[in-house]
C-alpha cells in the first residue's frame, strides 16, 4: 500500500513539476491561466492521496473548498482577459 | 489510484507537449476529470463510510460539471483575444462569421448592422438576440 502511495505522490509530484514549466514557459496568458487551473487540480488530488496516506478523511473539506475556489478563479480570469481585450 | 495519478500526470504532459493553446486546454480538462474521478472513487472505496462517499460523491459531480464549463469559458476568452491557432489547424470554420472588431457571430449571409450593435451588449449578445 505504501509502495502504491509513493508512487502516486511522484506521479503527481512530476505532473506539477511539468505544470510549472508551462507556467512560466506559457506564449500567451491564456496559457499560463490553464496551467494554474492543472495546478489547483493537481493539489486537490495530492489532498485525497493525503487523506489515504493519513487515515483522515477531513481534508476531503479542503479539496471541496480548494475545486469551488479554482473554478471561481479560472472563469474569473477569463472573464478579466476578454474585459482587457477591450476596455468599454 | 494509480489509474487516476496516471491520468493527471498524462494531462500534464499534455499540456506541456501541445501546440497551441486550445489543443492544450482539451488535454488537460478531459484527463484531469477523469484522474480526479478515479482518485476520489477510489478514496470511497477506502474508506467505507457514508459521510466520505457522499462528499466523493458530491466533488465527482462539481468536477463533471465545471471541467466544460471552465474550458468553455477559456477557449471563449482565448479565441477573441486572438491567440494564434497552430500552424497546422487548417479548418477554422468560425473565422468568416466573426467579426473581430464587433465581438459578434454573424449568420451566414447576414449583413452587418453597425448601428445597431452597441459595444457593451457583446456578452449579451452570445445566447439572446439584443431586445432593444
Amino acid at each position: 500500500m505504501s509502495v502504491v502511495l509513493n508512487i502516486c505522490f511522484g506521479m503527481l509530484s512530476l505532473a506539477m513539476l511539468i505544470s510549472v514549466i508551462r507556467l512560466v514557459r506559457g506564449p500567451s496568458l491564456p496559457d499560463r491561466v490553464v496551467a494554474l487551473d492543472l495546478v489547483g487540480v493537481l493539489v486537490v488530488g495530492m489532498i485525497i492521496l493525503y487523506d489515504v496516506a493519513t487515515q483522515l478523511a477531513v481534508f476531503l473539506d479542503a479539496a471541496i473548498v480548494l475545486a469551488l475556489v479554482g473554478f471561481a478563479g479560472t472563469v474569473a480570469f477569463a472573464k478579466y482577459l476578454e474585459r482587457r481585450a477591450r476596455p468599454d | 489510484m494509480l489509474t487516476g495519478c496516471a491520468f493527471l500526470l498524462l494531462a500534464a504532459v499534455g499540456i506541456l507537449r501541445m501546440p497551441d493553446i486550445f489543443t492544450r486546454m482539451s488535454a488537460s480538462s478531459k484527463a484531469t476529470t477523469l484522474g480526479i474521478g478515479c482518485m476520489l472513487i477510489a478514496l470511497a472505496l477506502h474508506f467505507r463510510d457514508v459521510g466520505v462517499t457522499t462528499k466523493v460523491l458530491l466533488v465527482i459531480a462539481f468536477f463533471f460539471l465545471k471541467a466544460p464549463v471552465a474550458a468553455h469559458v477559456l477557449a471563449r476568452a482565448a479565441y477573441r483575444i486572438g491567440t494564434p491557432l497552430w500552424k497546422e489547424t487548417f479548418v477554422d470554420e468560425l473565422r468568416e462569421y466573426y467579426d473581430q472588431e464587433e465581438y459578434l457571430v454573424h449568420r451566414r449571409g447576414g449583413l452587418e448592422r453597425p448601428g445597431e450593435a452597441s459595444p457593451q451588449a457583446d456578452e449579451a449578445q452570445d445566447t439572446s438576440p439584443p431586445s432593444t
